[in-house]
């Protein structure tokens, strides 16, 4: 089986629990982290790569520990002329995704950081976020 | 040997392609460089800028008329209400209004996604524009309903008129409650999750001219991307100065414009349509004004930077609403921008709402139409009250 990409969500209770190592050694799959982040708030996000013969078991022992599972398929995308480089995502983006560039304040976004959490097209004040599916 | 200009000295030596015009960001170095005395000396102007959202902005349109002729009693533009109690084919659009099918906050956290805002950006963009109007028909005006678009050259005028604007300093906005908070101040996340801030400090314009010496009616300026007027004090002009715990004077704040230009002249990088989730739709305008440096104080406080230039950290979860006064202390436009700050025993990211690249951008193009000789200084024809004025702001009472 081709591996999947999923996004796992942990909330502060689940974050620093030692979840991947359940998946392995208990479920026997194989794992690639394309990103793991924890915010302030200490709730992770983890961007894998997961495949194996026990993928449904796997995912349905994420979901009891309280873990949020979704499948990655959408993008998301600035509208570079759109965005004002005003700054307001930047608190909200959970991995540093959009930042501000520090002395010059423009606001960078780096794709391959985007776990799409979708944050950004709520607070994005002129919708220059945008999903790709 | 201290300074002293007038309007006329530095206008001649705009039209001569003479004047030396630089922008709060530059003045700034220079003054650490050379000092006031020899900075004034040296320069004529000092330009600014600000980008955010502005809710009272607007504007009045005159459509044209029609054969047969309609005394426009209710307008619609793209679904969105215009107000129509005035002449005949005359409208104003201000830029919170919004569609009346629009949820609103019923789908709390609402999104509002399309509003006033939204019709002059694509008003000023040249896309065509859906026009409703309705009325009940006279013996001048007989035509009781039109449905048709417009497009920006297509009708007479459009003149964006925007009775308080560019607003001195702001709070810095936090949440010390424990849910999620939806404010114009943008989303703030529950106990002290984030802290938003909305001037661009060192750049500001009004931060620039605390004491208003130079700024009055007939002010000529950046607006929207077009030359604009301020044409009188804005609403809730109440300038001061925010003081710190000894009682010492910080900085401007509480002073507003009332501007106004030809929505023609702007463009739609300078006016953008803008949602706030939770609390409505609204634009954001680019503001610039220029600072005459008639003398030697005027210059020393269009070099103040963003060390010196504080905000008030306000709780928007009870005091705000609640209209209860105090702050939580003051923080400094550097503090800010350098993406946290300690609130409480509390390292709180910041997020501003206002572009401090592109308030950067209008400083350097007012200061490029000043220097090619494209943008005369307006000398006003009176001053605005500045904080001697000791004009305060009344609450609204309500009685039985
Ligand atoms: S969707 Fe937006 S907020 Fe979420 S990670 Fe990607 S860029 Fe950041
Ligand atoms: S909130 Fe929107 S406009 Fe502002 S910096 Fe982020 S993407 Fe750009």
């Amino acid at each position: 089986m081709a591996p999947e990409k999923i996004v796992l969500r942990f909330s502060a209770e689940t974050a620093d629990k030692p979840i991947i190592y359940h998946l392995v050694k208990d479920y026997d799959l194989i794992i690639n982290i394309v990103k793991a982040s924890i915010n302030p708030h200490k709730e992770g996000t983890m961007v894998l790569e997961l495949s194996g013969e026990k993928y449904k078991e796997g995912i349905s022992f994420l979901r009891k520990q309280g873990i949020t599972v979704q499948p990655l398929t959408q993008e998301v995308v600035r509208n570079e002329e759109r965005c004002t480089s005003c700054g307001a995502c930047t608190v909200h983006c959970p991995t540093q995704a959009l930042y501000m560039e520090r002395p010059s304040m423009e606001v960078k976004f780096d794709g391959d950081n985007c776990i799409v959490c979708l944050m950004c097209l709520k607070v994005c004040p002129v919708q220059a976020m945008e999903v790709r599916i | 040997m201290s300074v002293e200009r007038t309007y006329q000295d530095i206008n001649e030596r705009i039209k001569k392609g003479k004047a030396v015009v630089l922008t709060a960001e530059e003045v700034i170095s220079k003054v650490k460089e050379k000092g006031v005395t020899r900075t004034a000396q040296e320069v004529d102007v000092v330009t600014t800028g600000t980008f955010g959202p502005m809710c009272s902005s607007g504007v009045f349109l005159n459509f044209g008329h029609s054969a047969p002729r309609i005394k426009m009693q209710k307008v619609w533009l793209n679904n969105v209400p215009a107000y129509s109690g005035i002449a005949a084919v005359d409208a104003y659009l201000g830029v919170t209004e919004l569609p009346e099918d629009d949820p609103l906050n019923s789908n709390y956290p609402g999104e509002f996604r399309y509003g006033g805002g939204h019709v002059i950006e694509e008003l000023v963009a040249r896309k065509p524009i859906k026009l409703k109007a309705t009325s009940y028909g006279t013996d001048c005006y007989p035509r009781r309903e039109i449905e048709t678009t417009i497009t920006l050259d297509e009708i007479n005028e459009a003149i964006l008129f925007n009775p308080r604007n560019c607003y001195q300093n702001y709070n810095c906005a936090v949440n010390l409650g424990d849910r999620t908070i939806y404010t114009y101040m943008g989303t703030l996340k529950p106990r002290l999750g984030n802290a938003n801030y909305s001037t661009s400090g060192q750049l500001s314009p009004l931060l620039k001219d605390p004491h208003f010496k130079t700024i009055g009616i007939g002010t000529r300026i950046f607006l929207g991307g077009g030359m604009g007027y301020v044409v009188w004090n804005g609403t809730q002009h109440f300038p001061g100065t925010l003081k710190d715990g000894n009682n010492r004077d910080l900085c401007g704040a509480g002073g507003t414009l009332s501007v106004m230009g030809d929505l023609k002249q702007m463009s739609p990088r300078w006016l953008v349509g803008t949602s706030f989730r939770g609390y409505g739709a609204t634009l954001t305008v680019g503001v610039g004004l220029p600072i005459p440096i008639l003398n030697e104080e005027i210059l020393y406080y269009a070099a103040k930077t963003d060390e010196e230039l504080y905000a008030p950290i306000v709780d928007y979860s009870d005091a705000y609403p609640n209209r209860k006064p105090g702050n939580l202390g003051l923080v400094s436009y550097a503090e800010l921008k350098k993406g946290t700050i300690r609130i409480m025993d509390k390292e709180v990211p910041t997020g501003p709402l206002s572009s401090y690249p592109r308030a950067r951008e209008i400083a350097h193009i007012l200061k490029e139409w000043i220097e090619k000789g494209d943008f005369l200084l307006g000398e006003p024809s009176q001053l605005l009250p500045g904080p001697a004025a000791g004009l305060s702001g009344k609450p609204l009472n309500e009685k039985e």
